[in-house]
């Protein structure tokens, strides 16, 4: 039942073609899910950060969807919106839409309120306060964010796929569970770990290039 | 020609009045100190002229123009030197030349030729984390420049720093301000400091806070660090001193 190392590495050179099509799918679909759930929640935090009355309908509501199991929902999305990328992607953008809100959030209300003042006195709209204090000020949070959302994407990806679907890491999973093959069922869980650490040290990579006042202190 | 004026502002929080019936002139291409101590009612005091919050009574008048609770006029400088650490040095300064509307680019064309007149030379690419307090406060002071040349209010702009860079940050101040002309109200609760700074001296003592008295320092403007050690600095000194412990009321 527990395969040694060494048959876990052989079934992944083996299974190498075949996991690397159902990678493909999976990540198209985790990468979907981000984009749209990161849009989602920069958008709702801004509009919350900019109408007090928007923040407090919504945020309490926010955190409510949290508190629902992912895998409570999954197999409900399956059955509304079928066996295709559809329910997939909602998963996931459920899933990442919280941690980027609340850390643009947070990051848009932790803005420096002295500098803040200094613009107003310049004459800046709140616009303009948006853009040259609150939003780049808020860059580090919202990578924190986009961090965490990236392997909650690829985990929400393979969750949705093990309840219905015809390919992916999920569905593959499921398949090798059935037949008893312990060792591809590894080879599997050892892929995805590897894929998470590598999007999360993408984001990494894209934070470096995007706030290079950082390195310099 | 009163470049700034400030007609008998009154502002209290809370039924508790912080400033009475308070009125500054500042004349065009002077520096004029506003001295007074801490929680004294200066920072409220600089609020209404920066526009940033509304005077009970009074107005503010900027080249004969009430501008009264609208921000945009004055530009400011703090102790804090509030530079953005994710800007360089020139997008900071040019910072307030984006906000009323200039492309990038021409702003830091334009704030570009400041830089050595400023001694600033060098800094343009750097974040504001690589720079000491000192140099910080001189690229927070152009940054003010830019904003606006009319009019500048700096509440106690060097008194984070520790002795020696204050020194020479007056000195340095003294000769930019040589140079470019600014006119200026500067709030302090150093007294040297207003005595080697400023043409005019304006005490604010009491609570609440009001103007009490007025010393001209009649020394040629180009003074230096050397002007500290004369008789009439010593001079000025006293009668700023015993003006103050003859208020004192708390």
């Amino acid at each position: 039942m527990l395969p040694s190392p060494i048959q876990v590495i052989e079934a992944l050179i083996m299974e190498f073609p075949i996991l690397i099509q159902h990678s493909v799918i999976t990540l198209t679909e985790a990468f979907i899910g981000l984009l749209a759930g990161i849009s989602l929640g920069f958008l709702a935090a801004v509009l919350m950060d900019q109408f007090d009355g928007l923040y407090k309908a919504l945020y309490p509501l926010m955190v409510l969807t949290q508190t629902i199991p992912t895998v409570a929902i999954a197999p409900l999305l399956v059955l509304w919106f079928g066996y295709e990328m559809a329910p997939k992607v909602i998963l996931i953008v459920i899933t990442t839409f919280f941690p980027i809100a609340v850390g643009l959030l947070n990051g848009f209300k932790s803005a420096d309120k002295d500098s803040m003042n200094m613009l107003r006195a310049m004459g800046a709209g709140r616009w303009q306060i948006f853009r040259h204090i609150k939003f780049p000020g808020a860059m580090s949070e919202f990578f924190a964010g986009v961090r965490i959302a990236a392997s909650y994407a690829v985990v929400g990806a393979v969750i949705s796929e093990w309840l219905g679907g015809f390919k992916g890491l999920g569905v593959y999973m499921t398949r090798v569970k059935q037949a008893f093959s312990f060792d591809k069922m590894f080879a599997v869980i050892f892929l995805i770990s590897v894929i998470s650490l590598l999007l999360m040290k993408g984001v990494d990579f894209l934070q470096k290039k995007c706030m290079p006042w950082e390195k310099e202190n | 020609m009163a470049v700034l004026e400030v007609k008998d502002i009154s502002k209290s929080f809370d039924e508790e009045q912080i400033i009475n019936h308070i009125s500054i002139e500042l004349h065009e291409g002077e520096i004029v100190s506003l001295l007074g101590v801490s929680g004294g009612g200066k920072t409220t005091l600089f609020n209404i002229i920066a526009g940033l919050s509304l005077p009970d009574e009074g107005s503010v008048w900027i080249d004969n123009e009430d501008v009264t609770g609208k921000p945009g006029n004055v530009s400011y400088m703090l102790q804090k030197d509030l530079l953005l650490p994710y800007r360089t040095i020139l997008d900071n300064v040019a910072l307030p030349l984006m906000i009323r509307g200039m492309k990038k680019k021409e702003a830091r064309e334009k704030a570009a030729p400041y830089f050595a007149e400023f001694g600033l030379d060098g800094t343009e690419k750097k974040y504001p984390a690589q720079l000491s307090g000192g140099m910080k406060q001189r690229a927070a002071l152009l940054r003010t420049y830019l904003f606006s040349k009319k009019v500048a209010l700096l509440d106690e702009p060097f008194s984070a720093l520790d002795m020696l860079t204050k020194q020479s940050m007056h000195e340095w101040y003294l000769d930019v301000m040589e140079k470019i002309k600014l006119s200026t109200l500067f709030i302090t609760h150093d007294i040297d400091e207003a005595v080697l700074l400023s043409d005019r001296i304006y005490l604010l003592t009491g609570k609440p806070g009001e103007i009490t008295k007025e010393i001209a320092i009649r020394e040629l403007k180009s003074r230096t660090q050397d002007f500290k050690l004369t008789e009439e600095f010593l001079q000025y000194k006293k009668e700023i001193l015993n003006h103050l412990s003859g208020e004192e009321t708390i």
